[in-house]
């Protein structure tokens, strides 16, 4: 069996009949007892991991740290920011319809650009201080000839924000690379959600999703990019994007769901 | 109807029965959300004071959602029973709620469950939101539901457990070492309940094979459950797949189950395709829901009356009624699941799991609780600590249990094998008996009925590892 994650536990002695049980998933399972309660040693490896999810739910978007990642990466676009109509953490967690929307008074450059890029923190700003960049420089590098707009950093965010922003920087497509909800063994998750004429109101089945872009453990940069790119193409030629493009047979990567 | 109050030298007036209700509810972001919570902490008790004096006949007269619009609707109030109504058909929402806590008090388990099928969710949920948390344990401890499939479920003194064996990518021998961890911690005598990483009929038939030959193997009194669309499970029965029990989500509006995909008649076709093959071997029930706080407002699914949004805790008991028309085996709300913008923090989760337990058995549902959380939920292990033990003091049926309370396949966070026995031994508990009594011929339990800590070679654990792994 393997399992691409692996684990950091201990497996225990090799003669160990549990180490079986152990080698043969990814669950925590054979994790033996104190009582009936869970041995401290495990139990604190749980509260580790939990402590690193609720971290990256909790960390503040980096706007600094992310224009270093991408002018280290050689992203030579400008890079502008906006805030959503949650104010701060708590409202955003609690209110998605405010994080759809900008804040009042957000104005972005009009243009007319065959793409626009949001790196939005969504639920795991960390996956955005850790993946965007080498995410943008893939994509781009898969995209000669297209004009792009400035990348917008989106504070407090949800996917459904790339709509009135792409519409209004005038982006024929948006992709929104967006921090996903954290599990216990992956913070730092990034999803990439693709846009064709991009607008409020947009269902979510117009959009598609590739998952789970999370070097070395989840998929690369370079796979991720390779799919984003051949949606982005099948979405120029259909002018569309979503079920529509599903259905139009463009590669979706393994276990992306 | 004049439904106002003067408190404090204000009055609060509440135009309709949905608005009373929704004003009325204990705080929880999801109503914040659909715009229909109290605005005050006085307009909340305001609220409370103005339904404690609505009698609870109103709720067979006035709808919160539409009859002629919602089959929901139709569905509870063309199946309520008048004569199980009669003892209670006189009282108020606050009486009603004083008439259940002196029946817990005297233990008057007969006079509080043979209300069910004269209760409707609206009745039920009224009630529950003038009810604080002891109120909530009390009343559910002496509310009585039992059902059996091949283990017998609800008696009191028993917690039983969904033993959720989940995997990312359904790899069969990553399955059965959940199992195995499981059943050697004593859990699985609600259900062996997966589910699947995809919805595919192939898919879904394969995981039930392996379950059943799980159970078959060593004569385990469950049963199992791949958790897939009705739809699916309705291929798999076609395919002469060993289906145990029909699954379904379900939602409290006719609109909400649409979104699920699911009408009433789908789901009577699964659970006669079910009855069909006599699987059971103490009883008959062969359908298994889940539910869950806030999944109406999240499929935008929570409107009634005039286009009134609707407090998810009162759509939550509506979904209980499209439950109880199909004689489940178990039904569960899965209360931390959903998300911090329908249940923000452990004190919402804890509050919604206790009302979720008590009006689905009110009305006559055998309730499980998925005691959980997600990690952007301020959520932690002491309050699903809370949360199980208020359970099992409050006779809840059955909880779920993944292998270290890491659910690695739909990442969120359920309760440990470990805190099942914790709950168990804190409470003075224990599994189903026919459950108990195969764990005590596998040589699992020690001479005082604990599910022993297995040294790994000891017989037992010797022999169920090498039969299950190649």
């Amino acid at each position: 069996m393997t399992h691409p994650e692996g684990r950091s536990r201990d497996f225990g002695p090799p003669d160990d009949p549990w180490a079986v049980l152990r080698g043969s998933t990814r669950a925590r399972v054979a994790l033996g007892r104190a009582g009936d309660g869970l041995p401290t040693a495990r139990w604190l490896e749980f509260r580790a991991a939990h402590a690193a999810a609720r971290d990256a739910v909790h960390t503040a978007l980096d706007g600094d740290l992310v224009r270093t990642a991408l002018t280290a990466a050689g992203v030579p676009l400008d890079v502008l920011e906006v805030r959503s109509r949650a104010p701060d953490r708590g409202t955003y967690l609690q209110r998605p319809d405010l994080g759809r929307q900008p804040a009042e008074g957000t104005e972005l450059p009009a243009g007319r650009y065959d793409l626009a890029l949001v790196l939005a923190d969504g639920l795991s700003p960390r996956a955005v201080h850790e993946h965007a960049a080498g995410t943008v420089a893939a994509v781009l590098e898969r995209l000669p000839g297209w004009s792009v707009a400035p990348i917008v950093l989106a504070h407090q965010a949800r996917v459904a924000l790339g709509d009135p922003v792409g519409q209004a920087l005038g982006a024929a497509v948006v992709v929104v690379a967006v921090g996903e909800r954290p599990g216990l063994s992956s913070a730092d998750s990034l999803g990439l959600y693709l846009t064709s004429g991009p607008r409020p109101g947009r269902a979510d089945s117009e959009r598609n999703c590739i998952s789970n872009v999370r070097p070395p453990h989840g998929l690369a940069y370079v796979q991720a990019a390779d799919t984003l790119a051949a949606l982005l193409q099948a979405a120029r030629r259909l002018g569309a994007s979503g079920v529509v493009l599903k259905d139009e047979g463009a590669a979706l990567p393994p276990g992306g769901g | 109807m004049n439904r106002r109050t003067t408190l404090a030298g204000h009055t609060y007036e509440f135009p309709a029965l949905s608005d009373l209700l929704a004003k009325a509810t204990p705080a929880r972001s999801g109503d914040v959300l659909a715009g229909v919570a109290a605005e005050s902490e006085a307009q909340r008790v305001a609220a409370q004071l103005v339904l404690a004096d609505v009698p609870l006949a109103t709720f067979l007269d006035e709808q919160v959602v539409g009859y002629d619009e919602d089959d929901v609707t139709r569905l509870i109030l063309d199946g309520h029973d008048p004569a199980a109504f009669a003892p209670v058909s006189a009282l108020t929402v606050g009486e009603f709620r004083d008439w259940l806590l002196a029946r817990a008090a005297e233990g008057d388990e007969a006079a509080i469950s043979g209300l069910a099928r004269g209760l409707t969710p609206e009745m039920v949920a009224a009630t529950s939101k003038l009810m604080r948390t002891a109120d909530l344990v009390a009343v559910g401890r002496r509310t009585r539901v039992v059902t059996g499939l091949r283990s017998t479920l609800g008696l009191p003194g028993r917690l039983a457990s969904r033993l959720q064996p989940n995997h990312p990518t359904d790899d069969a021998i990553g399955v059965t070492a959940s199992i195995l961890d499981g059943l050697l911690h004593g859990c699985g005598d609600a259900v062996i309940g997966i589910n699947p990483a995809t919805d595919s009929p192939t898919r879904t038939v394969a995981l039930l094979e392996l379950v059943d030959a799980v159970i078959s193997r060593y004569e385990i009194p469950t049963q199992s459950c791949v958790l897939a669309h009705v739809t699916t499970t309705l291929r798999a029965l076609e395919a002469g797949a060993p289906v145990d029990l029909v699954f379904q989500s379900v939602s409290g509006t006719q609109a909400g189950n649409r979104g699920f995909g699911v009408t009433l008649d789908l789901l009577a076709e699964a659970r006669a395709g079910a009855l069909e093959l006599g699987r059971g071997t103490v009883g008959e029930h062969v359908t298994y829901f889940e539910t869950g706080q806030g999944s109406a407002l999240s499929a935008d699914a929570h409107r009634g009356v005039d286009g009134r949004a609707v407090d998810q805790q009162t759509l939550e008991c509506r979904a209980y009624g499209v439950a109880r028309a199909f004689d489940p085996l178990l039904v569960n709300t899965v209360v931390g699941f959903i998300g911090p913008e329908y249940l923000y923090d452990g004190k919402q989760v804890i509050r919604a799991g206790l009302e979720d337990h008590v009006c689905g058995k009110l009305l006559g549902l055998p309730m499980g609780v998925d005691v959980c959380y997600t990690n952007h939920t301020d959520v932690d292990g002491d309050d699903t600590d809370t949360l199980v033990l208020l359970l099992g003091a409050a006779g809840c049926g059955f909880v779920i249990a993944v292998p270290g309370s890491d659910d690695v396949m739909l990442h969120y966070q359920s309760l440990s094998f470990q805190d099942v026995l914790t709950a168990r031994q804190v409470l003075g508990l224990r599994p189903a008996p026919e459950f108990e009594t195969w764990l005590g011929r596998m040589e699992l339990l020690d001479d005082a009925g604990r599910v022993r800590d297995l040294a790994p070679d000891t017989p037992a654990a010797k022999a169920l590892l090498a039969a299950a792994l190649p």
